[in-house]
């Protein structure tokens, strides 16, 4: 069944507006994404009708509030495949949640000369924690490389595996759009004896995604590229690992009880997380989840894919070599992500007059420094498509490079 | 809303495509100092020779958008035979012309998209053509492109002139 997007464009109230008299097209949903109005009335309803602080008191807004919130959190189990939602632990972004298993699972287990293997595809969010423990612990990090197809370089893996730890991977480039193999590459991992990590920030808002199937013993992810609000995103990890693990950070919420000399962790997931969470924002995210499986994410990832051959085929026939789009040829192999590089315009130059143009796309180097020196550029020009962009979009995006390319002669 | 060509002026395309004092100088004699803007990746490196407390000679190498690339270009040629107190000079000059507390945005002003310190210009320094990259003003996420190799030549001329006070104490 094919997308009715003018139906989805209906749903989410930014992408109604005009600015300077052009139409807003947003093309930068791999930085962020737009939010549909189920989302802002499900978080507005809870701040206007049974808002109170979760897990603590018995009035009735308050038990509604810890009801309603526990309940996002079986729904956000539910849509990544999560076998329970004892499984998911709460924390601010994906970034937080690869960092919490930097500082509780990886000081426990990981010591110096241990070993962990990332690739040179990594966002900064899961190459930063490991060098920050390379640094303090004498870890040792390992890089799977990058073919000139932008797929992994798998020929050596079992070599980079052997006597690993961890390996820790993107499931989806944010520059590339690469898909990359991860249940070959978890159950790689295991058959060394290491865990798996799995960044999912870019494939869970586009890709129908089971956390059982894909075998990883860790998967993050974040709520707002996925239609969700910012400031919530989440771990899943295997139960048993998180019964292992020390807690992450201290406080009130995750513990049982407090003496003056000592303290004992709630069971999981609590016990990860302290303070009051986000509240409002993990029922935003529940209703995300909604959002997107009444539209089916079997559908979502059809109409990307569709989406995204049209963009490769209509830019590759408007502009020929001047144009380099680094990522996967086929859209199978990929998301809807395009790294654009432009004859020698700027891709800082080229995003300025897509914005004359009401384009929004993103211009830098994504957060993926170590990729970018890879590809040998110092920044792309992005633009990302999701469930809400048409062909109309991707027609804009090559009118606005067309006007790029007159401008800068 | 602002058009391109307030951006864009001829005379900025023409440093952007015809670069002033492109490339590196030896180091020693040469100076390197290196300037970076993490926000879009734009990297400027920039080479000069002082001979006494004049800067002989200028190179430009690195990376970046036609802002950042031809305010590093009119830089080169505006400093190069000046006097490190005129190139500092004629710093605060363009600097206090890209403070957008000059300018009278219908935005509140807390100082976060400005670009630093508090600059007292002086009303002699002529800017010249430098003028040009007035309209980056307008654009306020632009800014740092504009100053990014000002605001490294500063800190080269602070690192030669450390270097040198080591030096001579040495001596």
């Amino acid at each position: 069944m094919a997308l009715d997007v003018a139906r989805i464009k209906k749903d989410f109230p930014l992408l109604q507006q005009h600015v300077d008299g052009k139409r807003l097209v947003y093309l930068d949903s791999a930085a962020s994404s737009q939010k549909p109005q189920a989302v802002l009335d499900a978080m507005d309803e809870c701040y206007t009708t049974y808002f109170a602080n979760v897990h603590r008191s018995v009035y009735k807004i308050a038990a509604e509030a810890t009801e309603r919130y526990e309940e996002a959190r079986g729904k956000i189990a539910a849509f990544v495949g999560a076998p329970s939602p004892r499984g998911i632990v709460f924390g601010k972004n994906v970034t937080e949640a690869i960092n919490l298993v930097a500082y509780t699972w990886g000081r426990a287990n990981l010591h110096e000369g241990d070993a962990v293997v990332l690739t040179e595809m990594e966002h900064h969010a899961n190459l930063v924690p490991w060098l920050m423990l390379k640094e303090e612990r004498g870890i040792e990090l390992r890089y799977l490389g990058i073919d000139d197809d932008y797929q992994l370089h798998l020929s050596n893996l079992d070599q980079l595996l052997d006597g690993a730890k961890l390996l820790s991977v993107t499931a989806m480039s944010n520059v590339l759009g690469t898909l990359t193999p991860v249940r070959h590459l978890a159950d790689a991992a295991h058959a060394a004896g290491a865990l798996c990590l799995v960044d999912g920030a870019q494939l869970i808002p586009h890709v129908p995604t089971d956390v059982t199937e894909l075998g990883c013993d860790f998967f993050g992810f974040t709520g707002h590229k996925m239609c969700g609000p910012t400031g919530i995103g989440a771990l899943w990890a295997r139960e048993e690992l998180l019964e292992q693990m020390p807690p992450f950070l201290g406080g009130g919420e995750m513990i049982l009880d407090v003496r003056l000399d000592g303290w004992t962790p709630k069971e999981i997931p609590w016990k990860f997380e302290a303070g009051t969470p986000p509240i409002v924002e993990v029922i935003g995210l529940g209703a995300a989840c909604d959002y997107l499986d009444s539209i089916g994410m079997d559908v979502v990832r059809q109409h990307e894919i569709d989406l995204t051959a049209y963009a490769l085929r209509t830019l590759h026939e408007r502009f020929g070599d001047d144009i380099t789009i680094h990522g996967p040829a086929d859209p199978h192999d990929r998301g809807g992500v395009l790294s654009i590089a432009f004859r020698d315009v700027h891709p800082h130059d080229v995003s300025q007059i897509l914005d004359t143009q009401g384009v929004c796309v993103r211009a830098a180097h994504h957060c993926a420094k170590p990729l970018m020196r890879r590809l040998g550029v110092g920044a792309t020009a992005r633009a990302s498509l999701y469930l809400y962009n048409d062909e109309a979009d991707v027609d804009a995006l090559a009118d606005g490079l067309e006007e790029t390319g007159k401008f800068f002669g | 809303m602002p058009g391109l060509e307030d951006l864009y002026r001829e005379i900025i395309l023409d440093h952007y495509r015809n670069p002033r004092n492109r490339g590196e100088l030896p180091v020693p004699p040469a100076h390197r100092v290196e300037g970076f803007n993490p926000l879009c990746g734009d990297e400027v490196v920039i080479y000069f020779v002082l001979e006494g407390d004049r800067v002989a000679d200028v190179r430009i190498s690195g990376q970046g958008c036609s802002i950042s690339q031809s305010s590093a270009s009119m830089m080169s040629a505006a400093v190069k035979g000046k006097t490190v107190e005129e190139a500092r000079a004629l710093t605060r000059a363009f600097k206090a012309m890209m403070s957008i507390h000059e300018q009278s945005l219908d935005r509140p002003t807390d100082g976060a998209e400005g670009d630093g310190e508090a600059v007292a210009p002086d009303p002699n320094v002529k800017l010249g053509d430098l003028e040009a990259l007035q309209g980056v003003v307008k654009f306020p996420v632009r800014i740092k492109c504009a100053t990014l190799s000002w605001n490294t030549l500063l800190q080269g001329f602070d690192e030669a002139n450390g270097a040198n006070r080591v030096e001579g104490s040495a001596r």
